[in-house]
């Protein structure tokens, strides 16, 4: 086996706004990449290769944009690797990143993801500039109604996830929406979007941008800051539409989760996983991804959120960096989750850090909940001892 | 000889026949080459662990377009998945790596592209830098005539040069059944046309090309169960340069290109045979310079990228052409080069040796 241990040891992100009028595509990288540069303590000729996600280049409305951004990434002269898998691409680019260390072809990769919403308009790009857009809450509605028609959950889980993420979202320097003051009431008298989504229960459109430095395990040693070790990644995807599909509980979310599950040995998720970053673009995800990815049994996910199980001091915290429902750069938000995993077990995430997490799993899924990428993080190369 | 578990090679290539214009989608493309591609060495979808694809959103015309392309794997139940959005050879070099985490042993790489969509000159418009490029109104047309008034002026090349590779590859596709465009033509002949982009002829330019093309990769010995005489991949790299040309410092020739055949150890032995992708002609002159080759290597015996060029396929077909000359063709060490970007701002260099 050429497989390798590969280390995080840099993290960085922008301050994810609305419009990030100040920057350019280039400069929102940079700004990325510089941060995480700046916390592995590294110079941009430190970094072998540089590998480019982002969603549809319909979003922005250049093609091929890694082409012009090689330069602001100081990839001149390097191996630059473009990767889309739609929304789980963030979580793809750090996997495809972590795979080039594990597998001993570079010991240095710089992972970037980005989004630039505003420099575009998504809901016309993902019509395929034909119109007729029915926009991802529009899609994804008809399985939040199956879920709470099959697990029978009350109304509010959904208003319970959007407050408790925003919460945890105003810990966050980085966050785009900052709403400390948001309350259920608020959330349930905000505008209904997509029966059942009310408009606080969706993601933001954001720009934004996140990055990763990945080393081998003697770049990992040496780090200055803690590191995190990559435990395991999966990636798992499966036709949008087939007869006798189960969208609410797809088959490769559950697979993909299992993978890493076997190769981290975690027989009891619950127990043993300390935190977890999950793609929740609508508030009703978390409990559906906590089911799908056999962390609550069948039909109790919801129990979770409603036990405060998953709130930042709960026994199960899911999404301490306020997640997807508080900054949403849509290439990049696959591997913020990923990061924030990473931050939490090398114990870096200040106030929203889950104290004494040393396992941590991060996802990000994709198009019609059918794209899935998973990975596990720990303190340690063997954190259940 | 014996292979280690972390020698990976190239087991199986199909392509579909290229068209100007096909009637067919993208996923049925897929569905083609990759059925053909199983077919032809015995493999079933379920003894694939691992498969990625490459293809272009502005290519479809539609956001997210590969998620209907996956449609053509058989994706029940789940499956090992991925896509770049760049040309099915880089595609090949993620099955590469993926199969060097050493947990699964074949993986398929795909390309697709259907370029009739759209007309290339007002498309490639906008695969530049948005804010200083793409409102000049610049295509890879006229960025590529520019590179070739550079080669002209450095006094490398002359037009008869250009068209002499033009001839050549032509007059090679005769022999390649995948062929779009071939036949025998004179450089008087080819020299009397009229310019497009000065100093470029429509036979400088690629055509334009529906097509998909798939490779079947394995790993250590189970690459033998596949095929009598794998590809063995000993070298493969890519690496990209500043992307406006004017700050290149000579676009006459391509320091990415040397820099992944360094990489891809390409220099270490004779090359027999190169598959060169050179969308415009004269490219194949500044490649095959840059690579390091001389006369003794054989370059594009399928016609190259002249005789087919659907933009995200044309350099993983490099790398099935190269490939086929170890697996079909008695060869023993050929090399594949693929490039995207304006003026080769991209390239990747996969080596490959037969068992001797």
């Amino acid at each position: 086996m050429s497989h390798q241990p590969v280390a995080v040891v840099g993290i960085g992100q922008t301050h994810h706004k609305r419009k990030r009028a100040d920057v350019s595509i280039a400069g929102l990288v940079r700004e990325a990449a510089q941060r995480a540069l700046e916390d592995a303590n590294m110079d941009w000729g430190d970094i072998d290769a540089v590998v480019l996600g982002k969603a549809p280049d319909l979003f922005e409305g250049v093609m091929k944009p890694e082409m012009y951004l090689a330069d602001a990434l100081g990839a001149v002269n390097k191996p630059m690797f473009r990767v889309h898998t739609a929304g789980s691409v963030g979580g793809s680019t750090g996997i495809v990143g972590s795979h080039l260390v594990s597998s001993g072809r570079h010991k240095r990769v710089l992972s970037v993801a980005f989004e630039k919403q505003s420099e575009g308009n998504a809901q016309f790009a993902l019509g395929g500039g034909k119109g007729a857009s029915i926009g991802a809450g529009g899609a994804f509605a008809p399985f939040i109604r199956a879920y709470i028609r099959r697990s029978g959950a009350p109304e509010d889980i959904g208003w319970m996830v959007a407050v408790k993420d925003r919460l945890n979202g105003a810990k966050n320097p980085y966050a785009h929406l900052k709403l400390a003051d948001i309350t259920i009431d608020k959330v349930k008298e905000s505008p209904m979007m997509w029966d059942p989504l009310h408009f606080l229960e969706s993601c933001p459109s954001s720009d934004g941008a996140c990055a990763i430095v990945f080393t081998d395990e003697d770049g990992g040693k040496k780090a200055s800051k803690p590191p995190a070790w990559v435990l395991a990644t999966a990636m798992k995807s499966e036709p949008g539409w087939y007869s006798g599909r189960d969208a609410v509980n797809p088959q490769a979310a559950h697979a993909c989760s299992q993978e890493i599950y076997n190769t981290v040995g975690i027989t009891n998720p619950r127990e043993q996983i300390d935190c977890a970053e999950l793609y929740v673009p609508f508030s009703w995800y978390e409990p559906m991804w906590l089911e799908a990815h056999d962390i609550a049994a069948p039909g109790e996910g919801w129990k979770m959120t409603q036990s405060g199980a998953t709130a930042l001091g709960g026994d199960f915290p899911v999404n301490m960096s306020g997640g997807v429902l508080s900054s949403n750069p849509i290439g990049a938000s696959g591997l913020l989750r990923f990061a924030e995993a990473a931050l939490q077990v090398r114990g870096l995430a200040e106030d929203h850090q889950v104290g004494g997490a040393k396992l941590a799993i991060a996802q990000a899924y994709g198009a019609n909940a059918q794209f899935f990428a998973m990975w596990a993080v720990g303190s340690s190369l063997n954190p259940l001892g | 000889m014996a292979p280690t578990e972390n020698d990976i090679a190239i087991v199986g290539f199909a392509q579909t026949a290229p068209d100007r214009r096909t009637q067919l989608t993208e996923a049925d493309l897929v569905l083609h080459a990759t059925r053909a591609v199983m077919a032809d060495i015995g493999l079933d979808k379920s003894e694939i662990g691992f498969t990625v694809s490459g293809s272009c959103d502005y290519l479809s015309g539609q956001a997210f377009s590969f998620v209907q392309n996956t449609d053509a794997y058989g994706m029940v139940p789940a499956i090992n998945e991925s896509h770049v959005e760049m040309d099915g050879a880089w595609a090949l070099y993620e099955a590469f790596v993926r199969l060097l985490q050493g947990d699964i042993d074949v993986a398929m790489a795909v390309g697709v592209g259907k370029n009739s969509n759209s007309d290339p000159s007002t498309l490639y418009t906008i695969e530049f830098d948005p804010y200083y490029l793409t409102p000049l109104g610049t295509d890879t047309w006229s960025l590529a005539a520019m590179q070739a008034r550079a080669l002209l002026e450095s006094g490398k090349a002359t037009e008869r040069d250009f068209a002499e590779v033009v001839v050549r590859n032509r007059a090679n596709a005769k022999s390649n059944p995948y062929a779009q465009v071939s036949g025998d033509f004179s450089i008087d002949e080819l020299l009397a046309a009229d310019y497009v982009r000065n100093p470029l002829r429509l036979h400088d330019l690629p055509p334009t090309t529906d097509q998909a093309a798939a490779i079947i990769l394995a790993r250590g010995k189970r690459a033998y169960d596949l095929c009598d005489r794998p590809a063995w991949i000993t070298g493969i790299d890519h690496r990209i340069e500043a992307h406006l040309p004017t700050v290149r410092k000579d676009i006459t020739t391509s320091v990415s290109t040397r820099l992944a055949a360094e990489g891809a150890g390409a220099g270490k032995a004779p090359i027999e045979v190169a598959e060169v992708h050179a969308p415009f002609g004269f490219q194949e002159l500044i490649v095959a310079e840059s690579l390091g080759l001389d006369a003794s290597t054989e370059i594009n015996p399928s016609g190259g990228a002249l005789a087919s060029h659907a933009v995200m396929v044309a350099g993983i077909i490099r790398i099935g052409e190269a490939a086929n000359q170890i697996t079909k063709n008695g060869k023993n060490r050929t090399l594949a080069h693929a490039t995207s970007g304006p003026c080769l701002q991209q390239n990747l260099v996969c080596v490959m040796e037969g068992d001797q």
